[in-house]
This record gives structure tokens, sequence and C-alpha cells, in this order.
């Protein structure tokens, strides 16, 4: 191990998968995911796997639901408009606390949208991937190595706090190539055992249930504040940020995925304009790095988010900043993505004490109007 | 070891002259069912029980209950159960078959759940030849919800949301599910049976038997349907339920074998 590889970022993740000990894959076609599915097709019938073209997304999330409750590692992938078809499974998932790996290679959207990258899934993703009270992990990554090791980060945090978790990636990171060195392989038959699994009692023990019903509310109630105390346990030990130049920073660029690698770049052009700017860059989007935020605060005078939308994790930033500093939003809503030079411009009116709510037709907007 | 508790038992009472002749199966638990008095799942819910205890395979056998009356099936059954979305029971048992080929995965589903909400799930199952057994319980209605015409509500039948008759103009014919799906080349068992006389209840038993044999075999996807009744929700006694059933249900829903890939062997 240790060689580096050329891998597409959908194979990449594909691949990691794999190796993480996932051996079935349930899914349905749709761009710009196709390459992940494809990939699938190819290696999981020659290792004993399964590879299963289901009739729908949402045929797709139920075969995963079942598949997970017989305790395997299990995974599917779609884009934005077969997310949403996946959101009933995904809630029934979340109920009944069932781990599995939905990847969502975001396109711009509402409805059909385009298939270009978008991070217009930030909401459904972090707010509601379905119905009820409840969350998902979602994991962010930015190069094609990150879609490889998010891929057991995601198994690996699914399986520990019994929870799907979801990889909202973009068309960018999801074709383009990049050296990657691929984690071990992972021997699914030695992945630590899963007793509430729905495996046969074989007349040992009393028998399991997977299940999302309470018709007693008391006990729906205890469930869902149960679930919730796991969350609170979550949103203190796995926030994942990585921070560039924040040490010193007056202002703050909070950006993830694809539209992270486009503000880096703005970023070192500012700094070689004397401007004091870092970037938090969200790794997990759920829960979100406000710890990382709030220390920040110490030095710095405003925040910019940017990201490929009309602000979403804004409302995120502006959470986690509490009123202290202003809060300023760049952005375009995907297809056509944010250049360098325009995130520049963003970082020197951010810097000049400006605060706004950018887009390219409103570029007067301000802040609240 | 569940049986053989059992058989202790039947012995201990024969040795006192005093022999058990009925007994509740090991395959169903103690808890008490939620079904109205007269309703019919209790009778197909038992069959499919006695089956797996019959064939000894309910230590390796997962269930898969609806949405519907019947949804608390995981609570009746002593094997592993999983409760599905609506009408998404096909998809959960090919995810639960796929990762564990070995183990029996049935579903337990009624007709709004199998025939309506859930009919690509149910015909995309049996084409894949999908290695499960289905049980589909055929009341022309929806239970649970309080009687809504259902996809098998016969064609003038009143109902809470066709409170004039279904009128075929506007809400379409029933589906016969087996006759629809005996088309399809990955289905290797289809029967239509009911549970109104002694002598169709054992048929009905022969055939989800049938079912789980198959299933044991290799053979593809299979279902057993099984015409039903709802006195609650069709307003009638239990009696008068079952003659309804003979009159108009058996004529629309003929009985027998649909489909059998070892006919003619």
């Amino acid at each position: 191990m240790g060689e580096k590889i050329l891998m597409k970022g959908n194979e990449a993740l594909a691949e990691a998968a794999i190796r993480a000990g996932c051996r079935h894959f349930f899914g349905y076609p749709i761009t710009p995911q196709t390459e992940l599915a494809a990939y699938m097709s190819r290696h999981l019938p020659k290792l004993g796997g399964t590879y299963l073209q289901a009739e729908s997304e949402i045929a797709a999330i139920n075969m995963v639901y079942g598949a997970s409750s017989a305790g395997v590692r299990v995974m599917t992938s779609s884009s934005s408009p077969g997310v949403s078809l996946k959101g009933e499974g995904i809630s029934y998932m979340i109920g009944a606390d069932l781990p599995g790996l939905i990847v969502n290679v975001n396109r711009g959207g509402p409805g059909l949208g385009g298939i270009q990258p978008s991070q217009s899934d930030y909401w459904m993703a972090t707010r509601a991937t379905g119905h009820g009270d409840g969350h998902v992990f979602v994991l962010a990554p930015s190069t094609v190595q990150e879609m490889a090791d998010l891929a057991r980060k995601a198994f690996d945090l699914g399986d520990r706090y019994r929870m799907p978790a979801m990889i909202l990636a973009d068309g960018l990171l999801g074709q383009m190539m990049e050296p990657v060195e691929l984690p071990e392989p992972l021997d699914p038959a030695a992945l630590p055992p899963k007793p509430w699994a729905t495996t046969g009692t074989q007349g040992t023990r009393e028998h399991n249930i997977i299940n999302s019903l309470s018709l007693v509310a008391q006990i729906l109630e205890d469930s869902v504040i149960k679930r919730y105390e796991r969350y609170v346990l979550i949103k203190d030990v796995e926030q994942m940020a990585q921070l560039e130049y924040v040490e010193d920073a007056e202002l703050v660029v909070v950006a993830y995925g694809a539209a992270a690698r486009i503000a880096r770049s703005a970023i070192t052009a500012a700094r070689e304009e004397g401007i004091k700017v870092g970037m938090i860059r969200p790794i997990t989007l759920w829960p979100f790095p406000t710890k990382a935020i709030k220390n920040a605060c110490a030095t710095a005078r405003a925040f910019l988010s940017v990201e490929l939308n009309t602000g979403q994790m804004v409302d995120d930033v502006r959470l986690a900043v509490d009123g202290s500093v202003p809060v300023s939003f760049f952005g375009h809503t995907g297809g056509i993505v944010p250049t360098p030079a325009e995130v520049l411009v963003a970082i020197r009116k951010a810097c000049a004490g400006e605060t706004f709510h950018l887009l390219p037709y409103h570029s007067t907007l301000k802040a609240g109007e | 070891m569940a049986t053989k508790t059992a058989a202790t038992a039947t012995q201990r009472n024969k040795a006192e002259k005093n022999p058990i002749l009925f007994e509740r199966t090991p395959a169903l638990t103690t808890a008490i069912t939620n079904y109205c008095p007269g309703c019919l799942h209790g009778i197909t819910q038992r069959l499919v029980a006695e089956n797996l205890e019959k064939l000894g395979i309910t230590g390796t056998t997962v269930g898969v209950s609806p949405v519907g009356c019947s949804v608390i099936a995981y609570e009746f059954y002593a094997c592993d159960m999983v409760q599905a979305a609506h009408g998404r029971a096909p998809a959960v048992a090919t995810g639960l078959k796929r990762a564990h080929p070995e183990n029996t995965v049935f579903t337990y589903q009624g007709d709004g759940d199998l025939a309506s909400i859930g009919m690509a799930e149910t015909i995309h199952a049996a084409t894949r030849g999908e290695n499960i057994t289905v049980i589909f319980i055929n009341n022309a209605i929806y239970g649970m919800t309080g009687g809504q015409m259902a996809p098998t509500s016969l064609p003038g039948q009143v109902t809470q949301t066709s409170p004039y008759g279904r009128d075929v103009k506007t809400a379409g014919y029933p589906i016969r599910v087996c006759e629809l799906l005996s088309s399809l080349d990955g289905v290797a068992f289809l029967q239509r049976v009911t549970v109104d006389t002694p002598s169709n209840v054992r048929k009905a038993a022969k055939a989800i038997r049938k079912g789980f044999e198959y299933q044991r075999d290799g053979l593809g996807f299979s279902l057993i349907e099984v015409v039903s009744t709802c006195p609650t929700n069709w307003g009638m006694t239990p009696y008068a339920a079952l003659e309804w059933l003979r009159e108009n249900m058996l004529p629309y829903y003929p009985l027998g074998v649909y489909k059998d890939c070892k006919a003619g062997e």
C-alpha cells in the first residue's frame, strides 16, 4: 500500500466502500453518479456481493433498509431528485436505527434542475432527509482522496451510532480525476458483530425486531428523546473541519466541497494582497463544526460563506457565530461555479466592513434587504 | 428448540390422559393480536407460522410486516421480523434475502400495500425471480385506515371512499394480482386460496407450504393470495362476511394455481 493511483472521485468512493467491507449496492441510474454504480456492477459480483439495479430509487433505499436489517454494510448512490425519492426510506432507517451509506452526488435544482455541480441539497441533507424528527451524518469531501477516506468514515460512524450516513458530493468531485491512496481492505467477516440484526434466531435467542412504529405515545417520545441524546453526543465529539490560515484571520471564509477548492485559490490571492483571511472547511455538515467557528470568533471580525446555492449553510454559520460578528454570503447556484476572482472581490468587500448576501444578478443586495 | 418443548408438554399431558389436541404453534409469540373479531388474518397468520415449524425453519426465517392491519405482525411471529414502509415489503425482503440467501424470507401484505402503493415493488421482485415468499391478504378494502376503496374492491362495492359503490368509469377496475403476475418468467409459484371453510383452510396451508418449499429449493418468487373478509369495514357479521366472500369475491377472484414452475414434472 501507500501507492497513489489516478482515479475518478466516484470510482475512488466505490472502491473505498468495497474496502470498507461493503458488498451490497442497490441503486437506480441517475447522472452524475453513474460511474459509482457502474464500478460496483463490475466489481461486487466478483467478490460474491450484490449489485442490484432496482426498479426505482424508492425500492433501492428499501433494499438498503432490508440488507442493513440483516446486518451487512450496504450502500446506495444517487443524485438530488433521486435522493428526494429516497427520503421516505431514509426516514425509516433513522426511525429503526439502521446504518447505511447514501451517496448524493448533488446537482442543481429544484425539480429536475440540471446535471452540473451544485450544493443545492445542503438543507435537505442537514435538515430534512425525510419526514420526522431525526438526522443522518452528512460528510462533505472536497478531494478524490476524501471521497475515498470519507466512505470508510461513513460506514464506521453509521455502525457505531446505528445511523444512516450521507456523503454529499457533487458532479465536479465525482467526475474529476486525482491521485488517491486507497485504504487497506477490511474483511467483512471481521467487522464488529451486530447482535440486533435480523439474521434468524437460530432458536437460541428471542426474536429481533427492526421497526420504527410506536403506537404508544410515551414509547415514541422516549425513543425519539433517546435518539436525540445520541445526537447531542455526536455534536460534541464528531465535528470535523479543516482549518487554513485561521489563527490570525480577521475574515474567515466558510466553504465545503468544490466551493472550498475555489475559495482556497481566492484566499491565496487575498493573502498575497496582505488581507488576513482564512478558511474553515466543514468536513461534517451534520454535525456542523460549530466549535471551530466559535473558536475563530476570537480573531475574526467577519465571516463569509461561499456556496453553490443561494445561501443555505450560511444559516448554520450564523447560528454558530450567534450574532457576535457579521456573516456575509457569496455564491452561484450550481452548474455555473464561482471563479476565484469573483470570490476575491467578495473577500475584499467583507474585509472592507460590508455585510452582504451576494448572488450574480443582485450584486448590490445587502443582508436584511 | 421450541418444538422440543412443545412435544414434551404433549407427552406429559398424554401421560395425564388429557391429550392436547390444539395448541399455539411455537412460531407464534404469546402476544394478543389486534385483529377484529371474525377477521381471517388470525387463521392465515397461524398457517404461515405452522408451516415454519413443520419445515423446521422458524430459527432461520425473517418475516417482513407491511403497513396495514397486520403492521404489528412483528410482535406475533416468533422469528426475526422487520417492519417495512407502506408497499415496500418486497424491496425490504430483497435486501434481507440478498444479504443472507440461506435464510427464508417472507412478506405478509394486504391489498392496499401490495397492489396499490407497492405494485412496482411487487412486480419487480416477481420478475427478478426474487427467491422470497409473499403472503397476500386480499379483502378488497383498506382495513386499518377505516374502510376505504382498495385496488381490489369490487365493481359497485360500497366503501368509505366509494359511498355510491365503486364506479368503474371513474375509479377503474379491480386488479387480479395472480393473473397479472402469471405472465412473468421469474415467478415460480402463484396460488389463490381462501380460508372460509376447514377444507379451504387445509388447501391454503398446503399452498403456503409449497411457497416456502419452492423458496428452500431456490426456484424463485412465490405468492399465495388469500381471499379474505373484513367484517368490520364491510359492515357485516363474520358469518355474513363469509357468505359475501363466497357470493361476490370468489367469482371475481377464482381460486386455483396460476403458475407452478414444477407443473408437469
